[in-house]
């Protein structure tokens, strides 16, 4: 591991400034994705701020009806808080759908926005990849692709966003706040917050250099059934080849976001719309993909994981 | 850097390079070799350590991040003289075979029961709005960071079973 200095930032506004001050800073939360990327070397920081201990740790109500899930909330936190549970169940259902006990104590809420991909290329540093080294080349294009992406891609990389958690956020529209290094704070919608490849897919997100996330919003609830359903290769403990992320009105209407498939957590209006016939919301949420021969089984998967949670939502099966 | 922590109830100071882990920190500096390094990448949950009341993966952790934190090792758990229930029931169900990956076991099964109390949910819950149960199949879920190579899963499920009904 390459060395690195470490501070504890004292407020928000100062840890972003602090962040943009030191050439090479990050900051630190959860760490988990970070110090196991950092033992690779695949990220280099040359220093840490540590944002523990800023106070972004509680869920409150906002005057609107939802709810502020600080950006320090550990996942296992707000999966167990009772409000979460009562009336974003999708959210609860894909934290605990995730990683492990250990890790779901430790991560925080940003931090597992702010995930890094498990691309298999990416974590090998003697494989081309344009995320780790822009204009490197991608050697997944080509190579074994069955975990990667046929969305939101591009030549340049096929890597997925790995999550399970921004998927369900995704499904609910909540919002990312951050404050900047010059002490303005911003709202970012969750559509926006994650991007695709492009050609600069070492740019995952929407944040600028030094800007950090103080918490994560969820409007009003929208009522009907909360569903988080993740397809693996082992039942625990593994990351998605597909999952679907879904909120089911009574009769069948509602909204579904899917993960495993792409960049980011992918959702589209028409997809929606075309609820609750299964699968012509499975064409219209794969529309434009781009599979390799290796994932292109993720469009049969993703209509059938949807059927699955269809059935779910209308009681039809456990 | 200088740390503070407490170790299994115990003031201990040590001055560690920012990169040390609280893995490393456990066992090289401060001696206590029970905690396990497997993979030293949060994957097979043989560092698994109880920090602050909650399990955590201490190979993926700054010991600097630390200052003034509540660590609960193997060895504060109990000794051979005084084993915790668990330990004790680890050894009635033969719940290990190499042992390498036990002291893990043993720290994330204790946290685990913590967390079944507490009412944390879990993937394999059909209701997340009412109290999870210690059922096999509740445990083997909430135990799927810790791997064992040896596979003495079944029988360290039996040992956690027999626990969480000595307290119910």
């Amino acid at each position: 591991m390459r060395e690195f200095t470490y501070e504890r930032a004292a407020s928000p506004a100062e840890a972003a400034a602090a962040a943009v001050r030191t050439q090479g800073a990050k900051f630190i939360a959860g760490g988990t994705n970070l110090i196991d990327l950092m033992k690779l070397e695949i990220e280099t920081p040359r220093h840490l701020i540590d944002v523990n201990g800023l106070g972004l740790d509680k869920i409150t109500e906002t005057d609107d009806g939802g709810l502020r899930i600080g950006a320090l909330v550990r996942n296992t936190a707000c999966a167990a808080d009772k409000r979460v549970r009562r009336d974003y169940g999708v959210l609860t259902r894909a934290i605990v759908a995730g990683a492990s006990g250990q890790l779901r104590n430790k991560a925080s809420t940003a931090g597992n926005l702010l995930q890094r991909t498990r691309c298999a290329y990416f974590y090998d540093t003697n494989m081309a990849c344009n995320k780790r080294k822009p204009e490197s080349g991608c050697s997944a294009i080509g190579g074994v692709s069955r975990q990667l992406g046929l969305l939101g891609v591009s030549d340049k990389c096929i890597a997925t966003y790995p999550g399970d958690m921004a998927v369900a956020l995704r499904v609910l529209d909540a919002v990312v706040e951050t404050v900047k290094p010059d002490g303005t704070a911003r709202a970012i919608p969750i559509a926006e917050f994650h991007r695709m490849w492009g050609d600069t897919p070492h740019i995952e997100t929407a944040l600028e250099p030094g800007e950090l996330i103080t918490a994560v919003t969820l409007p009003r609830p929208l009522g009907g059934k909360h569903i988080y359903r993740k397809v693996r290769d082992r039942r625990s403990y593994a990351f998605a080849l597909v999952s679907v992320a879904a909120v089911i009105q009574k009769d069948g209407t509602g909204r579904f976001a899917v993960g495993g498939v792409a960049s980011k957590p992918w959702r589209t209006a028409d997809a929606d719309a075309a609820l609750p016939n299964v699968s012509a919301a499975a064409r219209a949420v794969t529309s434009g993909a781009t599979p390799t021969e290796d994932n292109r089984f993720k469009i049969a998967l993703v209509e059938r994981t949807l059927a699955g949670v269809m059935a779910e939502a209308q009681g039809k099966e456990g | 850097m200088p740390v503070n922590l407490i170790v299994n109830g115990k003031r201990e100071s040590v001055d560690v390079d920012t990169r040390t882990t609280l893995l490393d920190t456990l066992r090289e500096h401060l001696k206590l070799t029970g905690t396990k390094k497997g993979c030293d990448h949060g994957q097979c949950g043989a560092c698994t350590v109880v920090v602050n009341g909650e399990r955590i993966n201490s190979c993926l952790t700054f010991a600097v991040m630390h200052e003034g934190d509540e660590v609960t090792t193997i060895e504060g758990l109990g000794m051979p003289d005084n084993l915790h229930p668990m330990q004790a029931a680890f050894i009635k169900h033969d719940g290990y075979q190499c042992g390498y990956c036990t002291p893990g076991q043993i720290c994330s099964a204790v946290a685990t029961l913590e967390e079944i109390k507490r009412g944390i949910p879990s993937h394999v819950q059909e209701d997340i709005t009412q109290p999870p149960r210690a059922t096999n199949i509740e445990m083997r879920e909430r135990m799927s960071g810790n791997i064992c190579r040896c596979g003495a899963y079944s029988n360290i499920a039996d040992a956690m079973a027999e626990v969480a009904g000595e307290r119910a």
